[in-house]
Order: C-alpha cells, then sequence, then structure tokens
C-alpha cells in the first residue's frame, strides 16, 4: 500500500516536468515579441533601442536553456518569478485574482453537489418516469448549452426584467469586494458566474448519480436487503447511496480540476477579475512567466485531484491495496 | 438719438437675459465621485514615459501635470495649445531653434514639495535623452532637439538642431508627465510601481486588475480645480460590460468611444438620462499591400485593389455598425492639411463613380494577369473596426473578381508577422494622440527612412517629398507638399492604402458635464473641469 | 458475478456481442433501438436533421452566407429572412444552415480522429503495459492537464485560422480522453483467454491490437464518440468566442455567437439566440443518442 503512495506520489514529478516543457515550448514557437506589443499598441513609433533594453529588463536576451532552468528551478522553490508584462511578481498577480475565482468554484460546487446528488438518486429510483426524463433533459441541457451563451443570456435576462419591473435595470457589481467586507455586495456579483458555471457542473454530476444508483440497485445485496424486507427510504441510504457516491465523488474531484478551464471563458463574460481572465489576457500579450506559472498552477491542481482520486480508490479497494 | 440708445438698452438687456439663465445652468457643483469605465486590461505599469497605452493615460493622468497640453475647453482645434504649468506658449528664438519657458510658480508635487522649472527639465530631459537602462517609448519623436535645461528655478529652455513645424505639438503628448527630480534622480523605475504627481486628484489606491481610485488634490494650482471629490476607474475590457455598466448606473462613462449600436442601446433604455458627445478621430485604417511579395509587387494590381473599395458608400453603411464614418487621405479630416473632397476624387480610391473605378480595376488585373487572385488578409483579432473593416473589404474585392480570406490573429503574432514581412495584405491603423498631420503621416514613409512601416517598398522619390514638406514652415507650402505626398502614396504608386477614419461616440450620463470631446482618446483626460449635477443625479 | 473496473468503463462480457451480419440485421438493430430507446431515437432524429442540414447546406439556404447586404442591416425576423439578419445584412437562416456544415466537419472530424488515435493508443498502452504504459499514462496526464486555450493559440497563431486548424486544436485533447477510457477497458480484457490464445498462436503484436482487442473496447469507444462531437461543437465555440476559432467571414454557430452576439443582444436578440439555439439542440441530439446507445449496448442494464 505505502509502496502504492510512494510510487503514485513520485508520478507526479514526471507530470510537471512535462508540463512545462510544454508550455515553454509552445509560447515561444507564438509569433509575437511582448516588447513589441507593449511599446506599439499606442502608435508610438518602435524605438530599437528600446526594445531592446526592454528584452534586456524581461530577460528575453538570456540564452533558451538558461531561461527554462530559471522557470524550472524558480517553481521548485515557489519563486515564479516577476510578470513581464507589468514587472510585478507573479505570485502577487496571482493573488490579487485568486479569491474571485475560488470563490466562484467553491460556490458552483455547492450549487451543483447540492442539486445534483438528491436530483441523481430521485431519476435513478424513478427510472423512465416522467421525472427522470424531465431531469435528464435539464441534465443533458446543461451539459449541451455553451456555458458562456447561458452567462450573456442570464445577464441580459437580469437586466431586462429587473429594468421593466422596477423601471431601473440591475446588474451584478462589477468591482470586487471581500466577502467578509461587504457579504451582500461580494454575493451579488458571484452568484450568477456561479449558477452559470454550477449548472454544467451539476448536470454531468446529476448523471454519474444516476447511473452509478442505477447500477448499484441492481446489486445482488440490495436485491438481498429488499428480500428481508428493509425499508426502501434505509436500503437507499445505508447501503445504496454510499456505494454510489464513490464514482460520483471521483467525477466531482476531476471535474473540479477541469472547472478551472471553465472559468476561463466565464469570468470574460462577466468581467471578473479572476484567474480565467489574467490567463488569457498573459497569453495574449505572450507574457511568458505568468503564463507558465498559471499552466504549471493549473497543471498540478489537476494532477493532485488526480492524485486524491487514486488514493482514494486505493484505499477502499482491497486489491490494490495489497497489491 | 434716444430711441437709439433704447433700442441698445433693449438689446443689451435681451443679450443678458439669455447670457445669464445658461450661465446660472452651468454654473459648476463641486462634490461627487465620477466611476468611468477604462476600457482595457490593467496597464504594464504606471510610467507615463515608458508606456504606449491609452489604458494607462486613463488610469493615470489626472495624477499629472504635463508643461503644454491640448485645449481642454476646445480640444477639437488641432492647433491650438496651452498651457499647463507654463505660462504662456512661447514663440521661438534664434532662429526658431529656442523655445524658452516660463513656468508657474507655487505648484507642488502631492507629498508638499515644490515643482521648480529643474523637475520640469529632469522629466524631459529623461523623455529625450534616457539614461542608459531607462526605456523612454517617444524619445524618437525628439530628434530634432539638442538641450533641455534650467537655467533658474522657474525657466526651462529647449534648443533644436533646426527648425521644426513638428516640434511644439509635440511637446503636448499627454504622456509627458512631470516627476519630481529628486526621485528621477534616484530612481527612474520608481514610476513603475508608484504615484508622485501634481495633479489635480492625489493616488488612493490601485487594485490591481481592477480599479483605480483618485482623491481632490486640495492644493491644486488651477485654482478652484477640480470639481470632482474623487474618481474611480474600473478596468473592462469587454465591451459588453462597459455598456451594461452605464446602463445600469454603475459608471457613468467610457473615454475611448464606443461602436454606434451600443450607443443606440444606451440611448433606447436610458433615454434623456444619456448625453453622447461625437467626434472625428486621430485614428485610421490603412490596408498594406506586401510589395516584397508578388503579385503585389506590381503597381498594377496594388492599384486594383484600391480601385475597388467603394469607400463613399461603404463609410454610411460601415458607420452603423462599427466605430467609422469619414473619408479621408492621409491626413486626419478634420486639419487643414488635408485634402478637400474635390481633391480626394482626383485619387485612386475615390473616384465618385465606383463601376469606372472597378471597370479600371478588373483592366488593370487583366493587363497584370491576375483576374482569379487569391490572397490572405491579415487582420488583428479586435472587433471595432478592424474586423467590420477586413469583412467589408472582402466584399468589396470579391466584387472584381478577388477572393480573399481572412486571417485574424492577436495582437502579438500580429505585430510580429507585419515586422518579419510574412503576409500578402494587412489590416493596419494609424493612431496618434496629438494630431500633428507631418509627424502622422511618417508612417507612410519607405521602410529604409521610417523603420515601422511594413509595405516593403522603397521610394526615394516619396522620402524627398517628405525631407522637404518637413522642413518647410510656411502652411501653405507644406499643404502643397501634402498633397504631393500624398498623391504619390495612393493615387501613383499604391503603395498604401489609408481607408475610413474612425469616428468618437463618447456616451454620459445626463449629470456629467465639463468633459469637451477631442479628436484622441490620449488627451484631456486628467478630469479636472468635470463636475456632477448632483440634482439630476437618480 | 461482476468485474468492478476503475471509473465507469462497461465491457461487453463476450466477444461475440458486436458481430453482425449483413444489411438487413442493421435495420433491424435500428428498429429495435428506436423502440427500446424512444428518446435516443428522438437524438438521433435530430442528428441526422442536423446531418441533412449540412449536406444540403448549398441547395435548401435561401442566400448566400457571406453576402453582405447594407440596406437590411439587424433585420428582425420576417418573411424575406426568417431568423433575421446580422450587423453587416446577412442572412442569419444562411448561416445557420451552413454552420451545419462546420459544426459538423468540425465536431466529426475531431472526434474521429481524436477517437481513433485515442482508441488505438489506449488499446497499445494497456496491451503492452509496463514501462510504455507508464510512460504514455503521463503524457496523457499532460495533455488533459493543459489547458485548451493556449495550444489553440498556439495552432492558431503559428499555422494561422481555417477550419483545419481549429479542428487540429480541438483533437488534441480529445486524444488521451479517449486513451485513457479506452485503455482501462483494454486493461480488463488483456488476460482473457482468447488474447492469450492468440499470442500462444504467434500472431504479432499489431494483429493481436487491431483484430481482437480493439473490437471488444467498441462499445465504450462509440459512446464516446458521440459524447466527443459534442464536445468538439462546444469547444469550438469556446474557442470562437476567444477569437481563437474559425475566423470571418466563415460561417460557424460559435462565431456568431462572439462579438456581434454581445453587442446587439439587447436591440437585436436574434443574433444571440439563434446560434446558442442551434449548437444546444446538436449537442443535445448527440447527447440523448448516445445516452441510449449506451443504455442499449450495456448488458447489465439491458434488462430493465
Amino acid at each position: 500500500m505505502y509502496r502504492y503512495i510512494a510510487r503514485r506520489v513520485l508520478l507526479v514529478i514526471p507530470t510537471l516536468l512535462g508540463a512545462a516543457v510544454l508550455v515553454f515550448a509552445l509560447m515561444r514557437l507564438i509569433p509575437g515579441d511582448i516588447c513589441v506589443v507593449r511599446l506599439g499598441s499606442g502608435g508610438a513609433t518602435f524605438n530599437p533601442q528600446a526594445i531592446a533594453l526592454c528584452h534586456h529588463e524581461i530577460g528575453l536576451d538570456k540564452p533558451l536553456w538558461l531561461q527554462f532552468w530559471d522557470f524550472v528551478w524558480g517553481f521548485s522553490h515557489f519563486d515564479f518569478g516577476i510578470s513581464m508584462w507589468s514587472g510585478k511578481p507573479v505570485a502577487v498577480e496571482i493573488a490579487a485574482r485568486l479569491p474571485i475565482s475560488l470563490e466562484i468554484a467553491l460556490l458552483a460546487t455547492i450549487v451543483a453537489v447540492s442539486i445534483a446528488i438528491p436530483l441523481g438518486t430521485i431519476s435513478a429510483l424513478k427510472q423512465n418516469t416522467w421525472l427522470d426524463v424531465v431531469v435528464r433533459t435539464v441534465a443533458i441541457g446543461g451539459i449541451a448549452t455553451p456555458s458562456f451563451w447561458i452567462g450573456i443570456i442570464a445577464i441580459l435576462v437580469v437586466l431586462d426584467t429587473t429594468g421593466a419591473l422596477f423601471g431601473r435595470p440591475w446588474m451584478p457589481p462589477i468591482d470586487y469586494v471581500p466577502i467578509w467586507k461587504d457579504p451582500i455586495r461580494n454575493l451579488s456579483m458571484a452568484i450568477l458566474p456561479a449558477i452559470t458555471v454550477g449548472y454544467r457542473y451539476s448536470a454531468v454530476s446529476m448523471r454519474m448519480t444516476r447511473s452509478a444508483m442505477l447500477e448499484v440497485m441492481r446489486e445482488d445485496y440490495i436485491r438481498t436487503a429488499r428480500a428481508k424486507g428493509l425499508l426502501e427510504h434505509l436500503i437507499v441510504n445505508r447501503h445504496a447511496l454510499k456505494n454510489a457516491l464513490l464514482p460520483v465523488v471521483t467525477l466531482l474531484g476531476i471535474e473540479f480540476a477541469f472547472l478551472i478551464g471553465g472559468l476561463v471563458v466565464t469570468e470574460q463574460v462577466f468581467n471578473l477579475n479572476g484567474i480565467g481572465r489574467l490567463f488569457v489576457q498573459a497569453v495574449q500579450n505572450q507574457d511568458y512567466t505568468l503564463t507558465q506559472a498559471l499552466v504549471m498552477l493549473t497543471v498540478t491542481v489537476f494532477v493532485l485531484c488526480n492524485l486524491a482520486v487514486d488514493l482514494l480508490y486505493a484505499w477502499l479497494d482491497p486489491r490494490i491495496r495489497f497489491a | 438719438m434716444g430711441t437709439l440708445r433704447l433700442a441698445a438698452g433693449a438689446m443689451f438687456a435681451a443679450v443678458l437675459a439669455l447670457a445669464l439663465p445658461v450661465q446660472a445652468q452651468e454654473k459648476p457643483q463641486y462634490g461627487g465621485t465620477l466611476t468611468y469605465m477604462i476600457p482595457a486590461d490593467a496597464p504594464p505599469s504606471l510610467d507615463l514615459h515608458r508606456e504606449a497605452t491609452y489604458a494607462l493615460v486613463h488610469t493615470v493622468a489626472p495624477f499629472y501635470s504635463v508643461l503644454m497640453r491640448v485645449d481642454p475647453e476646445n480640444p477639437a482645434d488641432t492647433t491650438k495649445f496651452v498651457c499647463d504649468l507654463c505660462v504662456s506658449v512661447p514663440v521661438p528664438t534664434d532662429g526658431g531653434t529656442t523655445y524658452t519657458f516660463k513656468i508657474i510658480t507655487e505648484v507642488k508635487f502631492h507629498d508638499g514639495s515644490p515643482l521648480t522649472a529643474a523637475d520640469v527639465a529632469a522629466s524631459w530631459h529623461e523623455i529625450i535623452f534616457p539614461r542608459p537602462g531607462v526605456l523612454s517609448a517617444r524619445a524618437n519623436w525628439y530628434e530634432a532637439v539638442q538641450s533641455v535645461e534650467a537655467p533658474d528655478a522657474t525657466t526651462v529652455v529647449f534648443k533644436l538642431k533646426y527648425p521644426s513645424s513638428t516640434f511644439l505639438p509635440s511637446l503636448a503628448d499627454p504622456y509627458a508627465a512631470i516627476y519630481p527630480k529628486a526621485i528621477l534622480d534616484k530612481d527612474p523605475h520608481w514610476f513603475e510601481q508608484h504615484v508622485m504627481g501634481s495633479g489635480p486628484f492625489k493616488f488612493v489606491s490601485y487594485d490591481i486588475g481592477q480599479e483605480i481610485k483618485g482623491v481632490k488634490n486640495p492644493d491644486y494650482y488651477h485654482k478652484g480645480l477640480p470639481y470632482l471629490d474623487g474618481f474611480v476607474g474600473i478596468f473592462a475590457e469587454k465591451q459588453a460590460v462597459r455598456v451594461d455598466a452605464i446602463r445600469a448606473g454603475r459608471a457613468a462613462m467610457e473615454f475611448r468611444g464606443l461602436p454606434p449600436a451600443a450607443i443606440n442601446d444606451l440611448k433606447s433604455s436610458l433615454g434623456d438620462k444619456l448625453k453622447v458627445q461625437y467626434s472625428d478621430w486621430n485614428c485610421g485604417n490603412l490596408i498594406t499591400p506586401n510589395s516584397k511579395r508578388k503579385p503585389f509587387d506590381d503597381v498594377r494590381v496594388r492599384k486594383a485593389l484600391l480601385l475597388a473599395v467603394d469607400q463613399w458608400h461603404g463609410a454610411p453603411a460601415l458607420s452603423k455598425i462599427a466605430n467609422v464614418k469619414t473619408v479621408g487621405g492621409i491626413v486626419f479630416p478634420g486639419s487643414p492639411l488635408a485634402a478637400t473632397r474635390a481633391e480626394l476624387e482626383q485619387m485612386a480610391g475615390f473616384w465618385p463613380d465606383i463601376e469606372k473605378s472597378r471597370a479600371e480595376a478588373r483592366r488593370l488585373l487583366k493587363e497584370a494577369g491576375q483576374e482569379n487572385l487569391h490572397f490572405e488578409l491579415l487582420n488583428r483579432n479586435v472587433d471595432q473596426p478592424y474586423k467590420y473593416v477586413g469583412t467589408w473589404l472582402i466584399d468589396q474585392w470579391s466584387k472584381i473578381g478577388v477572393t480573399a480570406t481572412q486571417k485574424v490573429v492577436p495582437t502579438g503574432p500580429w505585430f510580429q508577422l507585419m515586422r518579419t514581412g510574412d503576409f500578402d495584405v494587412v489590416v493596419e491603423a494609424n493612431c496618434n494622440s496629438i494630431v500633428n498631420p507631418v509627424l502622422d503621416t511618417q508612417k507612410y514613409l519607405p521602410h529604409d527612412v521610417f523603420v515601422e512601416n511594413y509595405g516593403g517598398y522603397s521610394d526615394p522619390v516619396e522620402a524627398d517629398i517628405y525631407s522637404k514638406m518637413l522642413h518647410a514652415t510656411d502652411p501653405v507650402v507644406v499643404r502643397q507638399y501634402m498633397r504631393q505626398y500624398e498623391t504619390r502614396i495612393v493615387n501613383d504608386q499604391a503603395h498604401e492604402f489609408p481607408m475610413l477614419w474612425w469616428y468618437r461616440a463618447i456616451p454620459e450620463r445626463s449629470y456629467v458635464h465639463g468633459w469637451k470631446i477631442g479628436p484622441s482618446h490620449y488627451i484631456n483626460q486628467d478630469l479636472s473641469d468635470i463636475w456632477l449635477d448632483k440634482t439630476a443625479t437618480e | 458475478m461482476s468485474i468492478t473496473l476503475p471509473r465507469d468503463a462497461r465491457v461487453p462480457l463476450s466477444a461475440d456481442d458486436t458481430e453482425t451480419a449483413g444489411a438487413g440485421s442493421w435495420l433491424r438493430v435500428t428498429l429495435e433501438f428506436c423502440r427500446r430507446q424512444p428518446f435516443g431515437a428522438f437524438g438521433m432524429l435530430l442528428v441526422l436533421v442536423m446531418a441533412v442540414t449540412g449536406l444540403s447546406a448549398d441547395l435548401i439556404a435561401p442566400y448566400s452566407p457571406t453576402a453582405n447586404d447594407f440596406e437590411a442591416m439587424t433585420e428582425a425576423p420576417s418573411w424575406a429572412h426568417w431568423l433575421g439578419t446580422d450587423q453587416f445584412g446577412r442572412d442569419m437562416l444562411s448561416r445557420i444552415i451552413f454552420g451545419a456544415r462546420t459544426a459538423l466537419t468540425v465536431g466529426l472530424t475531431s472526434s474521429f480522429v481524436g477517437g481513433i488515435a485515442g482508441l488505438v493508443l489506449g488499446v497499445a498502452s494497456a496491451y503492452f503495459g509496463g514501462r510504455i504504459d507508464n510512460l504514455f499514462q503521463r503524457v496523457c496526464d499532460v495533455m488533459m492537464a493543459f489547458p485548451l486555450i493556449i495550444m489553440a493559440l498556439a495552432v492558431v497563431s503559428i499555422f494561422g485560422t481555417g477550419v483545419h486548424n481549429v479542428i487540429v486544436a480541438i483533437t488534441i485533447p480529445l486524444i488521451p480522453r479517449c486513451a485513457r477510457v479506452v485503455r482501462a477497458s483494454a486493461l480488463a480484457i488483456r488476460e482473457v483467454a482468447y488474447v492469450d490464445a492468440a499470442r500462444a498462436c504467434g500472431y504479432g503484436h499489431a494483429r493481436i491490437i487491431l483484430r481482437h482487442m480493439v473490437p471488444n473496447v467498441m462499445a465504450p469507444f462509440l459512446i464516446m464518440l458521440t459524447a466527443f462531437v459534442g464536445q468538439a461543437i462546444l469547444a469550438e465555440a469556446s474557442l470562437s468566442y476567444l477569437g481563437l476559432g474559425v475566423q470571418e467571414p466563415v460561417p460557424a454557430w460559435g462565431l456568431m455567437l462572439q462579438g456581434g452576439a454581445e453587442e446587439y443582444a439587447t436591440t437585436a436578440p436574434w443574433i444571440a439566440v439563434f446560434p446558442g439555439l442551434a449548437i444546444m439542440i446538436t449537442v443535445f441530439g448527440f447527447s440523448i443518442f448516445g445516452d441510449a446507445l449506451r443504455d442499449a449496448l450495456d448488458p447489465k442494464l439491458r434488462n430493465r
């Protein structure tokens, strides 16, 4: 068991290294020069000395292998470097934007879990009834619709409805205040994006809950419990749900990792000053250090989520535990 | 005699009666905070000398003073400049090579230290002759300058190597903030992350990527200003967010310009709670064929592409959906140096009869053996108006049998591909802050004269005309040379085609007063003359 | 007895399940499917409608999808333009019809290429096991964790825009996803008797992989394909929204939602609503079809 854990944890390292190489290479393959973008966007004529100086300041004139070494070595010491665009430390840039993204992710998860598990269970228990069909349709609707489109329509609907009802259109606040400073303002900013992201998240989880429950309810031990005369709701809660939840939790974990990717588009729609929007800006500005740090962050979260899930499985499945 | 006096008296009274209520309505009120949208993501650094993006101007201009600027009372006037820190705009001496400025006294930086001519000279010295390791984005505008000095505490002297009509307008650059010499000497990089100015507002806070806040400077040297208690600038690159924010009252205005659809949207939902100011914009698109690539090295092919486009009819149609409006040549349409309509219509690409123009285009293509020309139009990944212009152009070229596809890339790769010459035809823009036509049209000079031209052509005749124009001082002569320059570029050689000039529409809530629109989104951004009518705010 | 496999892989109980014989039995199978899974049949119908629309776009579209008409900009739906016009005066219905062609091209190509590549790689990885499997797993991890937007930006910046480049960008993340699931199924049957027998007969690796193992993971693979088509269409929409997908003036649903849609959302909502609905309906169709396919092919769920 411990050998399995150790091996599994060590395997994280080549994954991170592979991601580092990939982001390093890809970013530099994209044509363009951040110094040119920075100095050229305002109609100022380029000054070759200015460009050369800019390159020197941000370290672009160093040989490639040195740039890569700085990047990897820095990352292993939690030193993420300086953003090429703003000159501020990457950690400062990310820390300023992390709260809102984390808040949306957490709220979306809460929304998803609180909708998905009850509805998925009911849908499984009442398979092929009209309730099941409705729940499945809503779930597939959530998966089939682009989340940014839902966001656009949601903002519009809110604007038009409040405009019609109250005479004054209401828009969620566009500047972030932390939740402890002004909870109402904070939540009114976060609620629409959380629902938009959470809808899709809950749809995927609902389907998984349903299929897991369906599978578990056919197991022999459920049939035995029923034959023994146990009440149905006890069967569901005490026996079935526990076993069905394992693949659901797995899925929640993996989907959470993908959630970070989904935030990219959502934050554009709602103009949230979060990690996703920072990521788009960094990529478009060709800010190598910031992009590299953000990608490594995303990959690390993904890898850790997978690791947690694998370890959970190992702990629960005796065959792997004693391998 | 008596009746005359009576009549005069009556007229006087009438004038007074008309004037007074207007003035009473227009009397500025003090107080209030202006919230406005900044249409960009956060600027790279806070140092106005080193950056080139308007996002920075919208962010920190209220904190700084400049030596000279466009007249905030009449920013649309492209020839008048007024003083900010100086006493009066000097007339050059020594055959046009020496400019002596007197600086206002009793100006203080926000930390209380006095601002003297030494600070002005030091700041300008850093802009024109940056120290090694210091980046000055516009240093090459001032190649004519030999020296800048402060012989005493109230005098700054600029000495030029040769007289130049472009110098004085270039002094009104909105990026030429005056920094304290004490900090500049110690650490010129300090201003990249910090703010210390002498402007109408004091720095309060900067939430990275989110908003900037400023508060009134009680010791501002222009007495009675500013009217506002403070301001908040919120960053939002997405247009839909800015429009919704103004609609929902989360912000009062923005300072770049919204396209017609957004303006109509706001007008229909806000009605008379909204005002809109309009202006021609000192920005225009130009189409640059790559003269180093076949078949664009053939002037007939280039000219055919130019002749195919119906700018006169395209402009009114496009102006309904994009922020373009005016058909013009290479000079900003509102400038005295711009071509008149009659002069434009003589040039290829501006003929009034489009059928004749397109027939000629087809003839030229046939002669050049390029009837079924197919190429890729490189464009920048920005909606307004680049992508609209690109889509419109492709449709126009299809009318002479030319098929074009668009290659749309983000800004970084767009610059890169242009600089390496890796394109067929590209949609560019020529955007400038101060209207300074002789400087602004440098864009059209061949690459061996002006590094940032991407057309890949060489043309000594054109360069020669420009050089004569640059050294001429009589406005009539300058205009003659400008016509020759323009005709050579557009009509004779079709090196690059000036396309539609942009059009600004600034929405503001009706309780905002005092700000006047100009032809550039870089100027008039210090907010010092803005006031809010609190009785009208809902 | 049930074998609990990792995640949610499904495996048919024997190699016989996927054998078919002749066209007549295809028809029988289809009809049986429609009867048993009416919901899925509805999904199949939606998919077919979209496919036919895309294929016959030239014939059924009333206008050209790229012709600008400055006299008729942002017009509301009317008899002349059933779904209205966009800001360039282009007919929305025609653009949506041609958009079906783009969407299905992108969706089907990405999912087939990605799926087949993932299928072969996943099965091979499971078959060879050991170090090769380990290495492949790590590569998959990296590819799955890597943000799609960078890949798309890199492809678009280097190779330019255009439908084929968008397909490349979208296919890349699909390969490891497919490989993962297929590998899980393949791991289970690696030790099954007929594979051993094939090895004993001296068959080469390629033959065993392609002829014996691949057919037995077809069920989860086919189900995944239908899901992939939907995901690919959504990915194209997201990329176009960010400006990294298909470019003007190609008609594509995702592109139609970008820029103009948000700008005109209040004054001309049809520009934003109809392409979104088109995407939703198509992906919906593929999803319920895929669900029904899984229900039909899964022996355990067959009984109810």
